[in-house]
């Protein structure tokens, strides 16, 4: 085998392992190169945020216009605190409403955001005033069940009222 | 005589508990004296380069086969589960993380133990039998500098690159199965996966495991071939050995790693 064949072999050899993992890291990983000057951020803060994770999106009528970029608790007020880093293209307006909202039945959870009527947008940094916590299912069926029983027992004393009346 | 005989299977299991343990010190300085001659095989490059035309190059074909016809299997499997769940949209994520953090370091690793490590063992075996490592010595050219470290070496660098090129053949293998051949939407293949891929903690990680088992292979070859009885028979049981510890290294390796990593 010839030296210079040998060489050119090795390199095409290192050459699809360099393209591979720049495969790997623009295609697959979706390295985007994201300065700061290109994003801002805002301050939401849930009661409950229920699955809501780092590195969730956030949405505007379903179109991904930013990422949950820190979540932590606010130690004052024992509220969730949850940093939403936006894509600089995108503004909202003051009275802009922040909701936890699930994607089908068993997806992930993002956050929703309802652009408000008010003129003046929200600036960096700014926190979002309306805010709705996640629907955790506990809470859901406890609450469901509590108003089923409160149900019962009215109909239970409509009908003792009924059987009262008549003779 | 009784107490002997009694005594007999804890003699044995002492015994090779010393082989072992004696063999993992060898090991460890084998790995020494190849490190302190790798500056000699590194200035004479050209010897790695040819190595790893042989390690690396040789096994392309192996690894872009089975890399494509793994992910075609977890694209068909994925969708098969994923699809009684609703969620065949996530079949693009499940392909790729599974193949960057777990299948393409270990396979593409199994599989360069078997085609290459074996080559490796079975080479410097039959070197040492017909004592052209002797011949060497005796030529004052050092053989762990000449044969083994550029060996070494050629196996730690190729190792990264054939995962690599495993875990790419294997995604497009999902794809031709998830996208091309069942009909899933092409752009939720590409961004779950995107979306749910991280640089660091998936591919790096993954990249940094074969790199790991790229010196683990290597070593266990260059070693068992080293340290080969030079006998047919020897060379022979050596390079068994060299495929069956590599297989067993890896796998107990992997799940180190991983209960560092992730």
């Amino acid at each position: 085998m010839k030296r210079s064949i040998i060489d050119l072999w090795v390199g095409i050899f290192v050459a699809i392992g360099l393209a591979s993992v720049t495969f790997l890291a623009l295609k697959v990983a979706n390295l985007t190169p994201q300065g700061d000057n290109n994003s801002y951020t805002l301050i939401a803060e849930f009661d409950n945020i229920g699955g809501l994770k780092v590195k969730a999106p956030v949405k505007s009528s379903g179109v991904v216009v930013g990422r949950v970029s820190n979540i932590e608790l606010d130690t004052q007020r024992y509220v969730a605190r949850a940093t939403l880093t936006l894509n600089d293209q995108y503004h909202f307006s003051r009275d802009t409403s922040a909701e936890i909202l699930t994607a089908g039945l068993l997806g992930e959870q993002y956050v929703g955001l309802v652009q408000g009527g008010e003129e003046e947008n929200l600036k960096p940094g700014d926190r979002v005033q309306l805010t709705s916590s996640a629907l955790v299912l506990e809470q859901l069926i406890g609450k469901f069940m509590t108003s089923f029983a409160e149900g019962n027992n009215k109909a239970a004393a409509a009908d003792a009222a009924a059987a009262e009346t008549a003779p | 005589m009784m107490l002997d005989n009694l005594l007999a299977p804890l003699r044995h299991l002492g015994h090779s508990s010393i082989n072992a343990i004696w063999k993992l010190g060898m090991m460890s300085r084998f790995l020494l004296a190849i490190l302190a001659h790798s500056g000699q095989s590194l200035l004479r490059f050209q010897l790695t380069i040819r190595e790893v035309y042989f390690a690396g190059v040789l096994s392309l074909i192996i690894i872009v086969v089975s890399g494509l016809f793994v992910g075609m299997v977890l694209g068909l499997q994925g969708y098969n589960t994923l699809s009684r769940f609703g969620s065949a949209d996530a079949l693009g994520a499940l392909v790729a993380l599974s193949l960057l953090r777990e299948l393409g370091p270990v396979l593409a690793a199994l599989l360069f133990a078997s085609r290459s490590g074996s080559a490796m063992t079975a080479e410097i075996g039959l070197m040492k039998a017909t004592e052209q490592l002797e011949a060497m010595s005796v030529m004052a050219v050092d053989p762990v500098a000449r044969v083994v470290a550029p060996r070494f070496w050629a196996g730690v660098i190729s190792m990264p690159i054939l995962a690599a090129l495993f875990n790419v053949m294997g995604i497009f293998g999902g794809y031709l199965v998830g996208v091309v051949m069942i009909g899933l939407d092409e752009g939720t293949f590409w961004s779950q996966m995107q979306n749910n891929v991280d640089l660091h903690s998936d591919v790096i990680n993954g990249l940094i495991k074969s790199l790991f088992f790229g010196i683990a292979v290597t070593l266990i070859a260059v070693f068992e071939g080293f340290d080969a009885t030079p006998t047919a028979a020897g060379v022979s049981s050596a390079t068994t050995r060299t495929v069956v510890t590599s297989a067993l290294v890896i796998l107990a390796l992997d799940f180190v790693l991983t209960a560092f990593m992730f």
